[in-house]
């Protein structure tokens, strides 16, 4: 019988870590889209309540529950980490392996954000979630209480690592200046 | 020449830099300029068309005409104004557009024939013959008139793109920005203040005015001191903001290691986009030049410049001094340089009514007409109410008068008015969203009237916010009213000039009137007056007022061309940081990619992806043995390819296969669960949009694949129609392009390599040509597709990503027990030819269905997005290009992708053209074979015709064919 083995999205590619802030790649956590259907809002917020303890957040908004967490992704669209759904009136895929998920922290990371993203993510609060660009990559984004989560595309890793790396050295450089 | 104890310059850190390869010293704190003037170089440059040789003019960012290159490494920086550039050890700069050395320009010539070159010279001279100009006259005269060059190498510098939120933006540190910024920042409020200088304060560098009792620039340190210790202050110094645009946004441009001899890693600049709610413009004023003959000569320079090299620099910039003014301002230089023991020659005011007293000649109501001297001044003809009398002098300094520098005000098409009290243009209220003008910038120029202001605006400011501020103490400084008559050109023979920076004269203006070019905006483009890297700063209000003059219409009448971002000169390394080279767009890699480049593949692009292109094995030279290798391969035994990168959509709902339905030409409610179908998606327009396959994995649940690189094309199509079309329809879909990795096992051999993987093993009962669904392997779920695209017995087996890398190497072990191996694109295009099958190549956008020979796949049983709009006249019928097949019969046996299809006896003209190739491949077995598209095509089968290509210089004789060359019933799949 054929082994199959699991490779992370960053694999080999992190942690960097340059003047206090470090890019790390996220521990791997089950995430499904999940997209009620018309008019199902309530009831699948509701369920999911009951399930995992957090229902359906606002627009821009994660609610973290004890059996896992649930963000708002888009239009009509959340993600949930974590967490075994039931059965609900919504759409539901698997993106787990669809995703480069990785932590920014550190007292700069808002700055090197500054660099990549243009929202003001140094004005986001604990829990915010945005739908912008990192780069040219389209990406999520969560404000965490020690920095950002990042999700990219998968296939994205290296450019993410790479583009989110060279702004940490250039502050880093101009911190020394 | 340098003063002791004078200026803002360190003496205790002294600083090499070399100029034209030749090393002085100067001081921290100097810039290029002043250091230049220290060491009494006087010539700096040439201009730009006559190549006269000019001197430092200004003290700013406005310097018409010292600009350099600066050389680093393998870059140069071109046109950096000298008089902003601050010196470092490793400063090499180098004078610019000269032929010879800068003191033996041969372009000088053009100054004798300056008769012969006025405005509308090239436009009157150029126009014959006509294919000269692109070949002799266009080169020539780049040669001769220009400004720096460029290394020619590509950058390697890091550049830096930033973005910047804050509740009150402050350009400008001058007393009024100071002022704003303390009374914005002590409300409470988030603070920006950008300063174009790397010294805050403004004109309190360059002056003896004192503030609160101290000197201004000591009063300017202590307050930037105290905004940079408030946690809700962002000092920026050394950053220009360049551009208002909409929604409170502005462009700046910070220089970040600029000015040291090592970056470390810093970027040279930063791209700031600074957004915020309300903005304080305090940008101050610009000295402007009043025209004379030769008052362009090096040593002739603002007379608010010639005292702020003394005052900030300690530089004393001439022995013999004479001042020409029309306004109060100007008087100040002469104190100032008095009280520093320059010998003043004459203090010149155009003013018969001037209220002046000073220890030196004052020639009241008189004017400077003449500059003697070439390489520097040397004298000075002063006219006045009695005759002409000349003066010696080796500097002189000149003020027209101030403009208020407006420019920001009008990036969103605003225009400015104009104010007779100062005789220049100031903003009028409300021209940028949000923006208030404060000091000299809207026309208040004493430094209590800037403070004042500067307070008021940003109370204002602050007020949209919904901010209340108190106002911060005002300190003591003087208030002295601003008296000015106008004075733009002085009458008299010779050439007076207007704008230094593109050689333009009082008298090009006037031609440009008498030619009838005679409204502003026809003027700068007539003699190119405004249109050099000042941007006109210097000469824009000066040539309008010669224009206003020429024409008899008044100033205000005449108005100002228009002002546009950026404002001042920005590298496109800065705007397009982070875009150069791989930083162009995202790269996608597939989870097989690793193991595939150490297989030596090369990669080509599909959309963002990386993909393979053949994977070449020991001995083989070319690529077409490797792609004929693997095309045997699979035609013989088993081929493994990464389809990763083909886009997956997981589209679900009670409605989706109503919704499948409508976006497909083909049916796709009657497709039963565990089955594929191939479907083909118009645009509303009625032409082919996509194409690709779709599994029913349950009654409410699809994964529809698309080609790679129009997947995000489609995902959007897709929204669009639910969203604006078909609202009522209950679905909903996501990518899934990134959560599976997808293999293709295609080949005779292809069940029996995935037997040996597949946790229970298949056979064709189970899993016939077009079945899907769950399979398992090592205990793992995973998705199985019967679906071929090389026309092969085939699957595509996916699993989740993660698991992608081991299952590529699992899948190549067992092929290789099999003889078999992974193939490439190259193979897989061969492959597709030979059977026919369409990629985007063929559905290119221009195409229908009818033209590549599906039309019956439009079901007539329901409707489908571009159904009606497909049955619009002239897209069916024999004049329609018609997707064929070729194979070459002559002895040429090229084919090419591109080449134009003719009837053998026509000449190969566009007239004659029936079509075109589309895509072309070896087949190991058939030889060449081609796709193309032929008018009427399907009416000339087994033609022969005539293939010119006329790039490679290739003609080959082809006969029509059916575009499935291999296979026909498709058996091989079934098998």
């Amino acid at each position: 019988m054929v082994k199959l083995t699991e490779t992370s999205a960053c694999a080999g590619l992190l942690p960097v870590s340059h003047s206090g802030v470090t890019l790390r790649e996220l521990d791997a956590t089950a995430i499904t889209s999940l997209a009620p259907y018309n008019g199902a809002e309530k009831a699948v917020s509701t369920a999911l309540k009951r399930a995992i303890g957090a229902g359906l957040p606002d627009a821009g908004r994660l609610i973290a529950g004890p059996k896992g967490c649930i963000l708002w992704t888009g239009r009509g669209q959340y993600f949930v980490l974590g967490g075994t759904l039931p059965k609900l009136k919504a759409a539901t895929t698997d993106q787990t392996d669809a995703w480069a998920c990785v932590a920014l922290e550190g007292p700069a990371a808002s700055d090197v954000l500054a660099r990549l993203c243009p929202l003001d993510t140094g004005a986001m609060d604990e829990g915010d979630v945005a739908r912008s660009l990192i780069g040219h990559m389209s990406a999520i984004i969560i404000r965490r209480s020690d920095g950002y989560d990042l999700m990219v595309f998968r296939s994205m890793a290296r450019t993410l690592v790479h583009e989110v790396e060279t702004v940490m050295k250039s502050l880093a450089a101009q911190a020394r200046l | 020449m340098r003063l002791p104890n004078r200026g803002l310059v360190d003496r205790s850190k002294r600083v090499s830099f070399t100029f034209d390869g030749t090393s002085y010293q100067g001081f921290e704190g100097d810039t290029l300029a002043s250091a230049l003037l220290a060491n009494n170089v006087k010539l700096v440059g040439r201009s730009f068309k006559y190549h006269r040789p000019r001197g430092i003019m200004s003290d700013g960012s406005q310097e018409p005409n010292g600009l350099v290159e600066l050389h680093r490494g393998t870059q140069i920086t071109p046109n950096v104004r000298m008089t902003q550039q601050e010196l470092h050890a490793s400063l090499k700069a180098r004078s610019q557009n000269h032929w010879g050395s800068l003191e033996w320009d041969v372009l000088e010539l053009n100054d004798l024939l300056s008769p012969f070159l006025s405005a509308g010279f090239y436009y009157k001279t150029f126009m014959w013959p006509k294919a000269f100009w692109e070949k002799l006259y266009e080169p020539v005269i780049r040669r001769a008139a220009g400004l720096g060059k460029l290394s020619m190498q590509a950058n390697d510098e890091y550049y830096e793109k930033a973005f910047a939120f804050c509740d009150v933006l402050v350009i400008g540190s001058g007393p009024a920005g100071l002022m704003a910024a303390l009374t914005a920042a002590g409300a409470g409020a988030d603070v920006i203040l950008c300063e174009e200088d790397f010294r805050a304060g403004g004109r309190l560098n360059f002056e003896t005015i004192a503030v609160g009792g101290q000197p201004g620039a000591a009063w300017a340190e202590a307050q930037i001191a105290k905004l940079r210790a408030m946690p809700n202050v962002r000092v920026m110094t050394r950053t220009t903001v360049t551009g208002a645009y909409d929604g409170g946004t502005y462009g700046a441009v910070q220089r970040v290691s600029h000015h040291l001899a090592d970056a470390q890693g810093a970027p040279v600049e930063t791209f700031w986009r600074i957004v915020a709610k309300g903005c304080v413009y305090a940008a101050g004023a610009m000295e402007r030049p009043v025209a004379f003959r030769n008052n362009d000569r090096p040593g002739v320079m603002m007379a608010s410049a010639m005292r702020g090299y003394l005052n900030r620099f300690g530089v004393q910039v001439g022995q013999r001094a004479v001042i020409f003014g029309n306004n109060d301002d100007a008087f100040r230089t002469a104190q100032d340089l008095a009280e520093a023991g320059v010998h003043i020659a004459a203090y010149v005011d155009s003013r018969n009514d001037a209220t002046i007293k000073g220890d030196f000649p004052i020639h009241l109501g008189s004017q400077v007409s003449n500059v003697k001297g070439r390489m520097g001044v040397e004298g000075v003809t002063i006219t006045g109410p009695s005759g002409s009398d000349d003066v010696m002098a080796d500097c002189l300094g000149v003020s027209g008068g101030w403009n208020p520098t407006v420019h920001l005000t009008c990036h969103m098409n605003g225009r400015p008015q104009w104010n007779e009290n100062i005789v220049g243009f100031i903003p009028k209220p409300g021209m940028i969203p949000g923006m208030e003008v404060a000091g000299a910038a809207g026309g208040t120029f004493s430094t209590h009237g800037c403070m004042k202001s500067g307070i008021f605006r940003a109370k204002e400011v602050l007020k949209a916010l919904g901010i209340t501020a108190r106002a911060p103490r005002m300190p003591e400084a003087e208030d002295a009213p601003y008296r000015i008559k106008p004075l733009w050109a002085v009458a008299g023979k010779g050439r007076a000039w207007l704008d230094f920076q593109n050689d333009v004269t009082v008298k090009d203006v006037q031609l440009a009137a008498q030619e009838n070019m005679a409204s502003v905006e026809h003027m700068k483009r007539y003699t190119t007056q405004g249109m050099a890297p000042d941007q006109g700063k210097n000469s824009n209000v000066g040539a309008l007022a010669v224009l206003a003059d020429a024409t008899g219409r008044g100033i205000p009448e005449t108005g100002t061309t228009t002002f546009r971002p950026p404002y001042m000169p920005v590298s496109i390394a800065a705007m397009g940081a982070g875009a150069q080279g791989d930083g162009f767009a995202p790269q996608r890699y597939m989870t097989s990619d690793r193991r595939t480049r150490q297989m030596a593949a090369p990669m080509i692009e599909a959309g963002l992806w990386y993909r393979p292109s053949y994977f070449p094995k020991a001995g083989e030279t070319h690529w077409r043995q490797s792609c004929d290798r693997e095309v045997t391969m699979v035609r013989s035994s088993v081929g493994i390819c990464d389809v990763s990168t083909l886009g997956k959509i997981d589209v679900q709902g009670p409605d989706v296969a109503a919704f499948l339905d409508f976006v497909y030409t083909n049916t796709f409610s009657t497709l039963k669960v565990g089955r594929v179908r191939y479907g083909l998606m118009l645009r509303e327009d009625g032409h082919v949009l996509d194409d690709g396959t779709t599994a029913r994995l349950a009654d409410d649940h699809f994964v529809m694949t698309t080609t790679t690189a129009a997947a995000g094309l489609v995902m959007r199509h897709l929204e669009f129609v639910h969203q604006c079309l078909r609202p009522d329809l209950d679905v909903r879909f996501i990518s899934t392009t990134e959560q599976w990795a997808q293999f293709a096992v295609a080949g005779p051999r292809s069940r029996d390599l995935l037997n040996a993987v597949l946790d229970t093993p298949i056979d064709n009962d189970t899993f016939p040509f077009m079945a899907c669904g769950e399979v398992s392997i090592g205990k793992l779920k995973a998705r199985l597709f019967r679906i071929s695209f090389s026309g092969e017995h085939a699957y595509e087996l996916a699993v989740p990503a993660r698991y992608g890398a081991s299952l590529f190497e699992a899948l190549l072990e067992e092929a290789e027990k099999h003889e078999g191996g992974a193939y490439g694109m190259e193979a897989l295009n061969v492959m597709r030819i030979e059977k026919g099958f369409i990629t985007h190549a063929e559905i290119h956008g221009r195409v229908t269905a009818y033209d590549i020979g599906m039309e019956r796949m439009i079901s007539p049983k329901k409707d489908c997005i571009g159904k009606t709009a497909a049955q619009r006249p002239g897209l069916q019928g024999a004049h329609r290009e018609q997707l064929v097949g070729l194979q070459p019969v002559g002895a040429v046996k090229e084919l090419n992708a591109g080449a134009f299809l003719f009837d053998t006896d026509a000449d190969p003209t566009a007239k004659n053209q029936l079509g075109y190739t589309t895509s072309v491949g070896f087949s190991p077995e058939m030889g060449m074979l081609g796709m193309a598209f032929l008018k009427d095509g399907r009416n000339r089968m087994n033609h022969t015709l005539k293939l010119v290509d006329r790039i490679r210089d290739v003609e080959t004789l082809v006969v029509v064919c059916d575009p499935v060359f291999m296979d026909k019933a498709g058996d091989k799949a079934r098998g």
